[in-house]
């Protein structure tokens, strides 16, 4: 796009101090996203897996309990929850609730609390279950 | 009545009548994503193993399939309407955002063929030695 120079430029990200808020924004875009091509992605090959049979389940297994299979994992679901939490925020901001400053930025830091809570119970239910 | 006021176009009375279409839709498919995905978290928790044959031994069951080739749907239709809005905003160039939107809408389709496909194969022919 043709920008004139000689204009001066509407203040953008790099000069506003960062709050909850935004951080919740974007993270809520990046964690989408991350979702939508690494997570839809590895559920579609651990179901391709299972439904081709057990070679190539097994190999799915062994990449999925490899060390970097389970930081794939471990931040999927970090995303999972952190997208549910900033969604449903979404859902009371789009009822036009919420957007008072210190609601906004109790909500905001909340999210990422209960995601992080929610992400530790679930491993922590199926290292319980399953070792 | 409708095509006047901004509140009017918002709520789809404006002269298409579908104006908000695209956002209820990204609204519904992510209650079916929250109830569906929860479930299928749940119920791995809850299965014996995940082994190949607890899990084959589990989708086999109609009362799963079914669910799972739902969410499989919600998915796919709420990251394509996700992505879109990801690819409205950063692809400025008319001929890269068009061609990004052919192949956003390979891989959704794509994809969710192949999930429904796997969870069918699995429900009808379940565990193969």
């Amino acid at each position: 796009m043709a920008r004139t120079n000689s204009r001066p430029l509407s203040p953008h990200l790099t000069i506003w101090k960062w709050g909850p808020a935004m951080a919740v924004s974007i993270i809520h875009r990046v964690t989408g996203n991350g979702l939508a091509t690494a997570g839809a992605l590895g559920l579609i090959w651990w179901l391709m897996a299972a439904a081709t049979g057990p070679e190539a389940y097994a190999t799915f297994v062994t990449c999925a309990t490899s060390p970097i299979g389970y930081l794939v994992m471990a931040g999927l679901s970090w995303f999972f929850f952190q997208h549910l939490f900033s969604g449903l925020r979404h859902f009371v901001l789009d009822m036009g609730a919420g957007y008072e400053l210190k609601t906004s930025k109790t909500w905001s830091i909340l999210t990422f609390v209960l995601s992080t809570i929610a992400t530790a119970a679930f491993w922590a239910a199926i290292c319980l279950g399953k070792f | 009545m409708g095509t006047g006021t901004g509140i009017g176009r918002v709520r789809g009375l404006g002269s298409a009548k579908h104006g908000a279409h695209h956002w209820l839709a990204q609204r519904y498919t992510a209650v079916g994503n929250l109830l569906l995905v929860l479930w299928l978290l749940f119920s791995l928790i809850a299965l014996p193993g995940l082994d190949y044959e607890s899990v084959v031994n589990w989708i086999h069951n109609p009362l799963v399939a079914v669910p799972l080739m739902l969410m499989i749907v919600s998915i796919f239709m709420h990251l394509r309407l996700g992505m879109q809005v990801m690819l409205e905003d950063y692809v400025h160039d008319k001929g890269l955002a068009f061609f990004s939107m052919l192949l956003l809408n390979f891989y959704a389709y794509a994809g969710a063929a192949a999930g429904v496909f796997a969870i069918a194969k699995i429900a009808f022919i379940g565990v193969v030695k």
